[in-house]
């Protein structure tokens, strides 16, 4: 059962074509991975799909309905279903780690108070962070901040879930635990859509693999074939330079 | 020395006293309502100088051409032209009414732009994390974005209502019975001016002072996490 259909979508910054002709099924429980150079549209697909950027044409359809993004109730009704974690985390530096992962679900979703909070000390325990209920972003390190953006997708209890880069802004000993956090997840079979240049990772966790190069799908395989013996040339070039 | 001693009582009369009160009110209302005013509006207006929405542009240019002009003219300029622009409409001739109106108008255009700069400062990143998920504008504001904006706005908005309070000396270019005012009909009555404006010193800085300290516990209660 396909759980995300993008079809034919071009999506612009201002004059610059950032997304060209996409299109891409993910069925449900599944997880990709977008690998692709810097600038290729990786991130542009994931802030598309929670309206962060608007499509200019094409269709997209999440868990069966067709999203206008223009709507405001097909806007909500698409980031019910979806909750991304950034680069560069965006915790809300007012507020701490507990009222960041507890904010949404109670304010905005409407939930209640104490279900949220259990919840949510619930999912800081499992990325390792009960013991820092009370701190604030910047107290934290950059792989602390990251495990508690990713806590704070889940207290959502999103469909799917959107990882942007996360651990490109990690030093190399932190990018260990966020990526232990994520393994953990993708056992659970909750559907995933991750931006990563952590090939190891994407080889191990994901069903299939996008490689985006200037806004277009090149690729859409499994590991094994993007990995081992990609279709197209320019695949197999980004491949080898960056396994290389 | 030996004139101010000499002077101090007559200067201590009732009558006096009264009448600086009533200055010192006049300074106060013409502050406090302008201070009230200024940040209501002016937050107002840098918030909807924030949206997006193309149907709110025609009034977004009008918020720019309106703090462009009013940040840029002298108070007194503002003042005068208001003056002249009520005596010419015929809509007041209270001259403490166009007084508040004209002070009400500057610090609305200087408070916007204050407050715009402190929306500006809190990274677009947060924008988007509680855009993502689904907060309303008005949420984001007040949940993320405010709170974060205030170690920006207050420290500049709080010196421009001192400044302003002082500011306010130039409404007795129209004739407005304020402190200053006060100050000068005292010392066109031979009350030394030593005495006159000393005094008047004394009461600006009991009118500023309580702001002053409003806005340092203002700064510690929400300018930090």
């Amino acid at each position: 059962m396909q759980q995300i259909e993008i079809s034919d979508i071009n999506a612009y910054y201002d004059d610059y074509h950032v997304l060209n002709n996409v299109s891409l099924s993910i069925d449900k429980g599944h997880i990709v991975s977008i690998i692709g150079p810097s600038g290729s549209g990786k991130s542009s697909l994931l802030k598309l799909l929670v309206g962060l950027l608007l499509p200019k044409s094409g269709t997209i359809s999440i868990s069966n309905k067709i999203i206008n993004y223009t709507n405001k109730e097909h806007l909500n009704y698409a980031r019910n279903k979806t909750a991304i974690v950034f680069q560069q985390y965006n915790l809300f530096q007012n507020m701490n780690v507990l009222k960041n992962v507890c904010i949404a679900p109670y304010k905005i979703q409407k939930r209640k108070k104490e279900e949220v909070e259990e919840q949510a000390i619930k999912l800081l325990d499992k990325v390792g962070l009960k013991n820092k209920l009370n701190s604030y972003p910047e107290e934290l390190s950059g792989g602390q901040q990251q495990r508690v953006a990713i806590a704070r997708a889940l207290c959502l209890n999103p469909e799917i879930l959107l990882l942007d880069e996360i651990t490109s802004a990690l030093d190399p000993e932190l990018v260990k635990e966020v990526l232990d956090t994520i393994r953990d997840l993708a056992s659970e079979g909750m559907t995933m859509l991750i931006v990563s240049h952590e090939m190891v990772f994407v080889k191990e966790v994901s069903n299939k693999v996008v490689f985006m190069d200037e806004g277009v799908i090149v690729d859409y395989d499994t590991p094994h074939n993007i990995f081992e013996s990609p279709k197209h040339v320019r695949t197999a070039d980004f491949v080898s330079t960056i396994l290389r | 020395m030996d004139r101010l001693i000499q002077e101090l009582p007559s200067f201590l009369s009732i009558w006096n006293i009264i009448f600086l009160l009533k200055a010192m009110g006049v300074t106060f209302l013409l502050s406090l309502i302008g201070c009230l005013v200024g940040f209501s509006l002016g937050t107002l207006l840098a918030i909807f100088r924030k949206t997006k929405s193309a149907l709110l542009i025609p009034l977004r240019i009008l918020i720019v051409i309106y703090t462009e002009i009013f940040r840029r003219i002298p108070f007194l300029v503002s003042l005068l032209l208001i003056f002249y622009i009520f005596q010419i409409g015929k809509i007041t001739d209270s001259l403490f009414i166009i007084a508040i109106v004209t002070v009400c108008l500057i610090a609305t255009a200087f408070i916007s732009e204050i407050v715009r700069s402190g929306l500006e400062s809190v990274s677009q990143t947060q924008w988007d994390a509680a855009k993502a998920m689904n907060f309303s504008y008005y949420e984001t504001l007040k949940e993320v974005i405010f709170p974060q904006a205030w170690k920006v706005i207050l420290p500049p908005a709080f010196s421009f209502f001192i400044l302003f309070i002082k500011d306010t000396a130039l409404a007795s270019q129209i004739g407005v019975m304020e402190l200053t005012f006060a100050g000068k009909v005292l010392n066109n009555k031979g009350f030394s001016p030593i005495l006159v404006f000393g005094t008047v010193l004394i009461l600006y800085f009991i009118l500023s002072f309580p702001l002053d300290r409003f806005g340092k516990y203002m700064e510690r209660k929400y300018a930090t996490n």
